[in-house]
C-alpha cells in the first residue's frame, strides 16, 4: 500500500458536545486519530462566585455553594459551613453532625450515580442512565423533604442544619438503603464484565500515584491509583470517627479502576447512612447561640429579644473573627476545600474555592496525550468533571 | 496534632533559616512566609524532605490587600499524605514584580497560576503557558482585585442587526446597593464621655464595655 501523508488536524470538541459533560471546549491537536495535545478552554460557566461571596454576608454566601457542583450540592455547603464554624470557634451539636453526614453520603451516591451512568452512556451503554436516574430521583426527594429543594438546598448552615428532619423521613431513607445495594449489583451486571465497557476503559487514561500527586488529584481518582487517602478517615470531621466504613482502593489508576472505586464507594455510603440512621441522636440541630443561629418563629411572636436577633441576623448577619483557614471535606469528587479569609466584618474578605475536578481537568492533556480521540471521551467521563465547580 | 505542627515548623525553619521569614500557627494550621526568591527552594524542600513530603499542591490563590505596598499575598496550600499535615506558604508581591512559577515543582500549579494571573494579574515568571483561564476571550482587567467593581465594566448581548454578540458598557437599571454595617451604632465602642470615667468609677463602665464587646462577637 502506498504511504499517505496525514496532515495534523486541529479539532474543536464542544462546548455543546454531549460527551463534554457540560460546557467544556476542548481544542485537540490530532495526528490522524491520535491526540497530540489537548487544550481545554474553560470558563464558559464562570459566574464570579468568589467575587460575589466577597459582597455577601456569610449566610448569603452559602447558597452559592449549591451552585458549584450541582450534582451533590450539600457536600459543598459542608466545606463552607465547617470553615466558618472553625473561625467562629463553635462546634455543632451531635444530631446535626449525624444529619450532615447522612446527607453528605446521599450526596455522594447522587454524584456517583450521575457520573457512572453518564460515563457509561459516553462509552455506549444506554440502560444504566435510565436506571440510575430513577434512584437519583428518590434521593433528591429526600433532599426535598429535609430542605424543601431538590437541588439548591441551602441546608447545611454555619452552626448546624437549617431544620430538623420531618417525621418518617429516616424510616424512608432506611428503606432506600435496604433496596439500593441491589441496584448497584444490577449496574455491575451491566457494566463490570461487559466486554465493550472493558475495552473502552481498561488501561485507558492510566495515571500512576506519583503523577496523581503531581497533578493534585484527590478523591476517587487518587484512590484508583492505589493511594488509600480519604479525608473522612485521615482528618475526620463531624462524626466520621464513630462510623465504620471501608475505603476502596484501585490498582492501575485507569478509567476502569476509577469506575470500580465509585461503585464500591456507593456501597460504603449506604453502610454509613444505615449507621447514621441507627445512631441518630436526639437534641437540637443547631448551636444554641442566638448570635449565630436564628430564633424559632414561635419565639419571635413573644420575645422582643428574639425579634431583634432575627432582624440582626438576616440583615447584618454575624461578624466572624479575623483569621484565615483552609478547610476541606471529602466531597464525592475529591477534596473540596474553602480558603476563607475573614477581616472581622460580616462579609468574607476572600473565599477561594478549591474544586477537585479543576485539578482533574488540568491533567487532561497529560492523560489524553497519545490516546485515540474516542478515548478522550472515556477519560473525561471517568474523571468526573462538573463545570459548575471548575468555572465557579 | 498541635505539637506535631510546632515541631514541623521548627524543622523547616532550622533547615531553611534564610528562607523562612515568619511562621505562625492559627486554628491548627501552619503558615510560612517566604520571599519570592526563596519560593522554589522552599517548595522543593517541602516536597522532597523526609519529614515534610508535601507532595500535593492542593490550592494556589492570592489575596488582595490594596492598602499595602506589596498588595498581593500569593498563597500555596500544600498537603502531605504521608504525614497527614497541611501547610500554607505565603509570598508577597505587587502588580509588577513577577513571582517565580512553581509549575516545574508541581504540575497542578500550571492551571492554578493561570487562574491567579487571570483573576489578580499576578505575573508568574517562567510559566510555560500563562494565558487567561476563566474569563472571556479578550477580557480586560483582573476581576478579583478589590478595585474591580462587582458589576464589571462591560456586558454582552446578542445584536439582532449585526447578528453577533456585542460588548457594551455596563448599564444598571438600578444602582448597585451596598449596605454599611460598620455604622457608628455598632462601631463606636468608646462613647463620648467615656473618657471622663475615672479608674475608681471605671469598674462598672468597664464591665459594660466588655458586655458590649461580647455582644459584638
Amino acid at each position: 500500500m502506498a504511504e499517505t501523508q496525514i496532515k495534523p488536524l486541529t479539532l474543536n470538541f464542544g462546548p455543546q458536545h454531549p460527551a463534554a459533560h457540560g460546557v467544556l471546549r476542548l481544542v485537540l491537536e490530532m495526528d490522524g486519530e491520535v491526540i497530540e495535545r489537548a487544550d481545554p478552554h474553560i470558563g464558559l460557566l464562570h459566574r464570579g462566585t468568589e467575587k460575589l461571596i466577597e459582597y455577601k454576608t456569610y449566610l448569603q454566601a452559602l447558597p452559592y455553594f449549591d451552585r458549584l457542583d450541582y450534582v451533590a450540592p450539600m457536600n459543598q455547603e459542608h466545606a463552607f459551613a465547617l470553615a466558618v464554624e472553625k473561625l467562629l470557634g463553635i462546634e455543632v451539636p451531635p444530631r446535626s453532625q449525624y444529619i450532615r453526614v447522612l446527607y453528605s453520603e446521599i450526596g455522594r451516591i447522587l454524584n456517583h450515580l450521575l457520573n457512572i451512568t453518564t460515563f457509561a452512556i459516553d462509552v455506549g451503554a444506554m440502560t444504566p442512565l435510565l436506571w440510575g436516574f430513577e434512584q437519583r430521583e428518590k434521593l433528591m426527594e429526600f433532599y426535598e423533604r429535609a430542605s424543601g429543594a431538590r437541588l439548591h438546598a441551602a441546608y447545611f448552615r454555619p452552626g448546624g442544619v437549617h431544620q430538623d428532619l420531618p417525621a418518617g423521613l429516616l424510616e424512608d431513607i432506611g428503606e432506600f438503603c435496604e433496596t439500593f445495594p441491589q441496584v448497584v449489583d444490577d449496574f455491575e451486571t451491566l457494566l463490570t464484565d461487559n466486554r465493550i465497557f472493558r475495552q473502552r476503559t481498561v488501561d485507558v487514561g492510566a495515571i500512576s500515584a506519583e503523577d496523581a500527586y503531581d497533578w493534585g488529584f484527590t478523591g476517587p481518582c487518587l484512590r484508583a491509583s492505589g493511594v488509600p487517602w480519604d479525608l473522612r478517615r485521615a482528618q475526620p470531621y463531624e462524626c466520621y470517627e464513630d462510623l465504620d466504613f471501608l475505603i476502596p482502593v484501585g490498582k492501575n489508576g485507569d478509567c476502569f479502576d476509577r469506575y470500580l472505586v465509585r461503585i464500591e464507594e456507593m456501597r460504603q455510603s449506604v453502610k454509613i447512612m444505615q449507621q447514621c440512621i441507627e445512631k441518630m441522636p436526639g437534641g437540637p440541630v443547631y448551636v444554641q447561640n442566638t448570635k449565630i443561629t436564628p430564633p424559632k418563629r414561635g419565639e419571635m411572636k413573644r420575645s422582643m429579644e428574639a425579634l431583634i436577633h432575627h432582624f440582626k441576623l438576616y440583615t447584618e448577619g454575624y461578624h466572624v473573627p479575623a483569621g484565615e483557614t483552609y478547610t476541606g471535606v471529602e466531597a464525592p469528587k475529591g477534596e473540596f476545600a474553602v480558603y476563607l479569609v475573614s477581616d472581622g466584618t460580616n462579609q468574607p474578605y476572600k473565599c477561594k474555592i478549591r474544586a477537585p475536578s479543576f485539578a482533574f481537568l488540568a491533567a487532561l492533556d497529560f492523560l489524553c496525550r497519545g490516546h485515540m480521540l474516542a478515548d478522550s471521551v472515556a477519560v473525561i467521563g471517568s474523571l468526573d468533571v462538573v463545570f459548575g465547580e471548575i468555572d465557579r | 496534632m498541635n505539637q506535631a505542627l510546632i515541631d514541623l515548623g521548627e524543622h523547616i525553619s532550622a533547615a531553611l533559616p534564610e528562607a523562612v521569614q515568619a511562621s505562625d500557627i492559627a486554628y491548627d494550621e501552619l503558615m510560612l512566609r517566604v520571599s519570592p526568591g526563596d519560593l522554589i527552594k522552599t517548595l522543593t524542600f517541602l516536597r522532597d524532605d523526609q519529614n515534610c513530603q508535601f507532595k500535593l499542591l492542593a490550592d494556589l490563590t492570592a489575596v488582595d490587600f490594596p492598602d499595602r505596598d506589596e498588595r498581593f499575598d500569593v498563597v500555596y496550600n500544600l498537603l502531605s499524605l504521608k504525614h497527614n499535615q497541611r501547610i500554607r506558604v505565603k509570598v508577597a508581591t505587587d502588580e509588577e514584580t513577577p513571582v517565580p512559577s512553581v509549575s516545574a515543582v508541581f504540575s497542578s500549579a500550571i492551571w492554578l497560576e493561570r487562574e491567579a494571573w487571570d483573576m489578580y494579574g499576578i505575573f508568574f515568571s517562567d510559566h510555560p503557558d500563562l494565558r487567561r483561564l476563566l474569563t472571556d476571550y479578550g477580557f480586560e482587567g483582573h476581576p478579583l482585585r478589590k478595585d474591580f467593581p462587582l458589576t464589571g465594566y462591560v456586558e454582552v448581548r446578542y445584536d439582532e442587526d449585526q447578528k453577533r454578540v456585542v460588548y457594551e458598557p455596563v448599564h444598571l437599571t438600578q444602582e448597585f446597593r451596598s449596605f454599611d454595617f460598620l455604622s457608628p451604632w455598632e462601631g463606636m465602642l468608646q462613647l463620648p464621655g467615656d473618657e471622663k470615667a475615672t479608674d475608681k468609677a471605671g469598674d462598672k463602665a468597664g464591665d459594660e464595655a466588655e458586655a458590649a464587646e461580647e455582644g459584638e462577637a
